[in-house]
């Protein structure tokens, strides 16, 4: 009735065409715009002259940074105590910045008056290495601040530094290694896009928006613009794919609404995949040093990392939490390991801001990354079997609720299990038995490839959160749910999660559906729409089972306990007395005597008398505050063969075993496993934003942005435990991130396996694999020459 | 020309491409636009029974030709069998690259009606999914194949 595999509700008008994105809606008297954006990554405006676009016929409005200026609406807050330029004054910062927003009678005409803007930049050197952001003489990119005199922005750290270091001073064994998680980018096939449309006379702004935390973007926009919160309407529509890249509010979002204002007319922007990839969003761009300290034997003592975070020209990572680094001071993983610390410093340079976008939990993909990248190195250099190491330093079922170094308290776990799983599918031993005849066969011919094993084991947290660690924008993480019940017994959920095809209109209704003793096909789910929502903040970082589902079955439950007493006034019984079985109160000891729940909330709205105190009618609303987060885990193994001769990886096989804990509809579950690790595959093979010496983005399109398809991805295999969450009221954990931040790593391991090399950067494009088999891997986040 | 089997006539600017007459003129919002420059395929649509990106055709090219899109797979006896399919297997999450997926998928089961596994994930390499890591695309496909087969 509830929980299963259930095909989804909203599949029938995609399959049909009739789903409906952002860029489908067409508003009477809409008008279109377009960006102009900056050639440059730094440079000083010296003027913008935008008569000639003005004049063209079917432009409406020119927007530029000094319009704004005048309404106080040129700089925005970003959501990391920092601001962010809307439309250029002083200077661009990035190649590819808001400069100017046209709008015109139709989208050609809008693109066509860009060229008619006459801008003149006087260049200036840009800050593109962020190894070379805080140098003496590098170029200041944020001079509009009093006082500042570098690109620095926060050094913050976690973990205790000088029980580490004293761990690592005695320890037999230290393996240091750098490593890159470069930047890479969400690019859902959907772009970004809006259509503002404010109503002059009554004073409401409608935005339609592809929007993954609609109320979180109603609230800025009251801050910003000074609109009244009441008179904003956020509906995000169907949304083509999200994984972070929708959570932000961007420039265009606030131009079009300006321009709205200005014409009186609802006003679309569509961002185009250049845009989308060059501006919106990116994701990653850590530099980091691991240091692992262990036994002799391998037995992990301690876990030590320093990390160069590159965060663009403004400090605009959206993500929730109290720490600047998000939560990558989970980089413990699924060891126990008693002693760990890190210090992040954040610096500016000339690139986009973002940061945390693309399924990575606040940066747990990188330490997820860093940690299961320094087991295999340390495995390398104690030349032991990385299954064994991972098998011998996993936390226990018995230590949890587990507190890691850094204070992280894990809900759930059997880890050991999992791998196990996950080692049997994959066929281990035989895997290994099979790359040393490989690899011998290889030596003697010179010809054909080498295969490699890859393991990674990752735990994620997800589910933000509870409020003394995260807020966003000043507000804690509970989320809302409202159901109503109508008189047939069918009913309607309001949730403040936004889906972007995680399958929520099915998932959802199913809980209530388990929880009502009904159908899922008579419960409807609002979703996206903060003036028939309650408040919450959006999906992203796994949340929406973890958070909208808790909320969900709270509140299903609250109906429930209203309609028992509903039922006890109709069977004259104490409320007591009455049992619950999927669907009725029967009255306990008594077989056959009892009331559906259509009959109860039939009743519910009837003339039936009810006790003193009692409303009527079954309706109900709650906010869930989240306990902790939850924290599923999985063990992922990778087979690759790669041939030497030309770098050319080709993915095997991959075995994924996933703990997400309970799990509400398989189908969907394992659908959200499978996307996840597509990116891991794309991440550790291709995917890629780097940029020259003048800092031009060098990813800006999909010829150049290289994404897995169908050819490069393998059949998946997938293996299921489930372990409880202990605080979530049905035990279910998040997990739509948990194979993006889980399979880059196992990618990598298998690769590097194969080709006996102990390290080099992603993505292992061909050139990059070729050259760590020649022994010299390249740095791929700049694109520079050494020689080769 | 003739849009899923029904015809239209406009004047239109040379340059205006195929997908912005369907989504923009037409208001067949099925064809979705994600990249320009041919790579990620959610603009697919049958020109004259052969798959073409509309992102990267001249509206203008298609003068007198057969198109047909998304909303034209739906027959007067039900919905054809690749979106049957593709809803059997979970083979869409967020629907944006769905029609492009299923318009592929039956031009391929129309001229090789047992297809391998392999020639489905070669047949659908020209459109990208961000969702499902094609898993279910595939088994889509084949349920599909399977299914004409038995009927």
């Amino acid at each position: 009735m509830g929980h299963g595999s259930m095909l989804r509700k909203e599949d029938a008008r995609f399959l049909r065409g009739r789903g409906r994105f952002v860029d489908d809606i067409q508003l009477p008297g809409m008008l279109h715009a377009a960006v102009l954006r900056s050639p440059y990554a730094h440079a000083r405006i010296v003027s913008v002259d935008t008569s000639a676009a003005e004049s063209h016929p079917l432009v409406r409005a020119v927007i530029t940074g000094e319009m704004l200026a005048d309404r106080g609406l040129a700089w925005m807050p970003t959501l990391s105590h920092d601001v962010q330029a809307v439309l250029a004054t002083d200077k661009v910062r990035y190649q590819g910045q808001e400069v100017a927003f046209v709008v015109a009678e139709n989208r050609y005409a809008a693109r066509d008056a860009l060229a008619l803007i006459d801008v003149e930049y006087e260049p200036l050197t840009p800050v593109v290495d962020a190894q070379q952001a805080l140098a003496p003489d590098a170029p200041l990119v944020r001079d509009e601040i009093d006082g500042r005199t570098d690109n620095h922005i926060f050094d913050w750290e976690a973990g205790d530094a000088a029980a580490t270091d004293a761990v690592f001073a005695a320890a037999a064994h230290v393996s240091a290694c750098d490593l890159l998680y470069p930047r890479v980018h969400p690019a859902p096939l959907e772009t970004c896009g809006i259509v503002a449309s404010s109503d002059a006379v009554s004073g409401k702004l409608t935005v339609y928006a592809t929007a993954q935390a609609p109320h979180a973007h109603r609230a800025m926009y009251a801050s910003i613009a000074g609109i009244p919160e009441q008179k904003i309407q956020i509906i995000a529509p169907d949304i083509g794919g999200g994984f972070g890249n929708k959570v932000g509010m961007y420039p265009a979002y606030l131009c079009a609404v300006v321009a709205s204002v200005i014409t009186g007319a609802p006003v679309k922007w569509t961002e185009d995949r250049s845009e989308n990839l060059m501006t919106t969003s990116f994701a990653r761009d850590y530099h980091m040093r691991g240091e692992i300290a262990a036994t002799a034997d391998g037995t992990i003592l301690g876990l030590r990392v320093r990390v160069l975070a590159d965060h663009g020209a403004f400090n605009g990572t959206a993500q929730p939490s109290k720490f600047p680094a998000g939560f990558f001071h989970t980089f413990t993983g699924s060891y126990d390991i008693p002693a760990a610390h890190c210090r992040v410093t954040g610096v500016y340079t000339n690139k986009a801001p973002g940061g945390v976008a693309y399924a990575c939990s606040f940066r747990i993909t990188e330490a997820s990354y860093l940690v299961e990248r320094m087991v295999d190195v340390l495995a390398h250099d104690l030349g032991l079997d990385p299954a064994a190491v991972r098998m011998g330093n996993l936390l226990r079922p018995e230590q949890f609720p587990y507190v890691c170094a850094t204070g992280w308290e894990y809900d759930s776990g059997d880890y050991a299990r999992a791998l196990e799983l996950a080692l049997e599918m994959a066929g281990y031993d035989e895997l290994r038995r099979e790359q040393v005849a490989q690899r011998q066969a290889y030596e003697e011919t010179g010809r054909g490839t080498v295969m490699g094993v890859g393991i990674s084991f990752f735990t994620e947290a997800v589910g933000a959160g509870p409020r003394k660690m995260m807020d966003v924008f000043g507000f804690g993480m509970a989320d809302g749910a409202d159901l109503r019940v109508h008189p047939s017994g069918s009913a309607v959920l309001a949730v403040s999660c936004m889906s972007q095809g995680q399958g929520h209109e099915t998932t959802f209704a199913q809980l209530v559906a388990e929880e009502l003793g009904i159908s899922p096909d008579d419960v409807e789910v609002v979703q996206g729409d903060t003036d028939r929502t309650p408040f919450g903040l959006g999906t992203y970082g796994s949340r929406s089972t973890p958070v909208s589902g808790a909320a969900t079955v709270v509140v299903a439950r609250k109906v429930r306990e209203r309609a028992r007493i509903v039922a006890a006034a109709m069977l004259e019984v104490a409320p007591a007395d009455l049992e619950w079985t999927k669907g009725r109160f029967d009255v306990r000891g008594v077989p056959g005597v009892g009331v559906t729940i259509g009959e109860i909330a039939r009743a519910a709205h009837s003339d039936l008398e009810l006790p003193e105190g009692v409303e009527g009618h079954l309706d109900a609303s709650c906010v869930y505050n989240p306990p902790n987060l939850t924290f599923p885990f999985g063990a992922y193994i990778c087979v690759v063969d790669v041939d030497p001769g030309t770098g050319q990886v080709k993915v095997r096989r991959f075995v994924a075993v996933d703990d997400c804990g309970v799990r509400i509809n398989p189908m969907i579950v394992e659908g959200q496993i499978h996307g996840g690790l597509a990116d891991g595959i794309g991440m550790a093979l291709m995917e890629l934003i780097a940029f020259d010496g003048d800092g031009n983005h060098l990813g800006a399109s999909f010829m150049d942005y290289l994404l897995p398809t169908a050819v490069e991805c393998p059949s998946w295999e997938l293996g299921t435990t489930v372990t409880p969450s202990p605080h979530h009221p049905i035990g279910a954990k998040g997990v739509g991130e948990s194979a993006t931040v889980g399979s880059p790593a196992a990618v990598v391991n298998a690769v590097l396996d194969a080709i006996g090399v102990r390290h080099a950067d992603m993505p292992l494009t061909p050139a990059q694999v070729w050259r760590a088999v020649q022994g010299r891997p390249m740095r791929t986040d700049l694109a520079v020459s050494d020689g080769w | 020309m003739v849009v899923n089997g029904r015809e239209h006539t406009r004047e239109i600017e040379p340059r205006l491409l195929l997908v912005h007459l369907l989504r923009d003129e037409l208001g067949l919002t099925g064809t979705h636009w994600g990249c320009d420059t041919s790579n990620c395929g959610a603009c697919v649509v049958w020109m004259d029974d052969v798959p073409v990106k509309s992102c990267t055709v001249l509206a203008a090219m298609a003068s007198g030709r057969r198109v047909r899109t998304v909303e034209g797979l739906e027959g007067p006896f039900g919905l054809d069998q690749v979106q049957r399919s593709f809803a059997l297997c979970h083979g869409l999450q967020c629907g944006f690259c769905t029609p492009a997926m299923l318009l592929t998928s039956r031009w391929l089961l129309d001229h090789n009606p047992d297809p391998s596994e392999g020639e489905i994930r070669s047949a659908l390499s020209g459109i990208t999914c961000r969702c499902t890591g094609y898993e279910n695309i595939v088994r889509a496909v084949r349920h599909a194949a399977r299914s004409e087969a038995g009927s």
